[in-house]
């Protein structure tokens, strides 16, 4: 799939520039794109280093275990075969975690240390799994209480009142979380997990 | 409320020290450890990135986006999605920064508490930048086939769409 998007995504924009005339931008456009992927990467590294530490600390001290335990009745809804305290569980909570509290740069490397738990689980054949991509879309469609940088932007902007579409973001949020969630069950093929039934024993 | 936002970061932070501390977890060392695994994650993200952040600023400079614009405008209108709100939805899930600079540029010419400022706001708050998802998580474990997870993370960016529309009618009766 992301093999014809990628392609596709580079050859339309070809064609269309060819077509409106934009060939010495689109040319610029692909050094300045893989220049800036280095510099965001490097501007993320910092976050990334800092957020992994205290993660490590968190998890050396049973707190990322004390976490996974209290989300795990939401964790056994999305992911009905994951154990509730596997490494896998107590990564996926700290992500939830710092999505919920809007830590955009904290939730990645809680969200990339989660899939590596959940690759461990796998015959890790370079496919994906339906937990690997429950998780993903769970990300993709991010949950937030409190959406800070939108009402940065709204407060500069000369907003009276910043915070006033919190209840439209949780709506929002969450009607596209489960619409995303529903369309990996409906999408997950031989593999296909219920969204309500819970496994006994895992193995 | 901007005041918690801003408490947020540094609690959690004295939170999971203090934690440390009373468990006895050396917590320096553990630290290092484990900033060790970020500068590995960072380099493992980065082949997916470049090729992503290359196609997509492509995509922006071509005008590809301003054609498809032009080409679905008129029905998306008529549909009831807010005309200045259009680039925002189809920038939204290929590109963070480029959707937060349309959002600035919205807010400023329409107003924050328009229609139009309301609706792209949910949108930006309700939504994470779906290409780079993909790819920064999927990258990280070398993961090939990604399935269905391109198609169903897409109907949540629509159906996201559709909510904010939605929503933003709905408690602000605009």
């Amino acid at each position: 799939m992301m093999n014809y998007v990628w392609a596709g995504l580079m050859l339309v924009s070809i064609v269309c520039a060819m077509a409106t005339g934009r060939i010495n931008e689109i040319s610029a456009a692909m050094f300045t794109g893989a220049g800036d992927a280095v510099t965001l990467v490097i501007a993320l590294t910092g976050a990334m280093c800092l957020w992994s530490g205290l993660m490590r600390i968190a998890d050396r001290a049973g707190l990322t275990k004390k976490l996974a335990k209290s989300f795990s009745p939401f964790l056994r809804l999305l992911f009905p075969f994951l154990e509730p305290e596997s490494e896998a569980a107590q990564a996926i909570s700290m992500n939830l975690s710092a999505n919920l509290l809007g830590m955009g740069n904290a939730a990645t490397p809680f969200g990339i240390t989660a899939m590596k738990e959940l690759a461990k689980r796998s015959q890790n054949n370079g496919t994906a799994t339906d937990e690997m991509i429950t998780f993903v879309v769970m990300n993709t469609a991010s949950i937030q209480l409190i959406p800070t940088t939108v009402a940065m932007l709204r407060s500069a902007a000369g907003s009276t009142a910043p915070f006033d579409l919190m209840p439209a973001v949780w709506i929002t949020s969450f009607v596209s979380l489960a619409a995303g969630i529903l369309m990996t069950r409906l999408l997950g093929g031989s593999a296909r997990t219920p969204l309500l039934q819970q496994r006994r024993n895992p193995g | 409320m901007k005041e918690i936002s801003a408490w947020v970061v540094p609690v959690v932070v004295a939170l999971i020290l203090l934690y440390g501390l009373i468990r006895r977890v050396p917590v320096f060392s553990e630290f290092a450890a484990g900033a060790g695994e970020g500068v590995r994650n960072s380099i493992e993200i980065l082949p997916s990135l470049i090729g992503l952040i290359t196609a997509v600023t492509m995509l922006r400079a071509s005008g590809a986006i301003e054609l498809l614009e032009q080409g679905i405008g008129a029905a998306a209108v008529r549909l009831g999605v807010p005309q200045e709100v259009l680039p925002m939805i189809l920038l939204r899930p290929i590109s963070g920064s480029g959707s937060i600079a349309l959002l600035e540029n919205l807010l400023k010419t329409c107003g924050p508490d328009s229609l139009p400022g309301r609706v792209a706001s949910v949108m930006a708050a309700s939504t994470e930048t779906t290409f780079y998802t993909i790819a920064v998580y999927f990258g990280a474990v070398r993961i090939k086939k990604t399935r269905y997870a391109l198609p169903a993370a897409l109907t949540a960016d629509v159906v996201c769409t559709v909510v904010s529309i939605l929503s933003v009618h709905l408690f602000f009766q605009l």
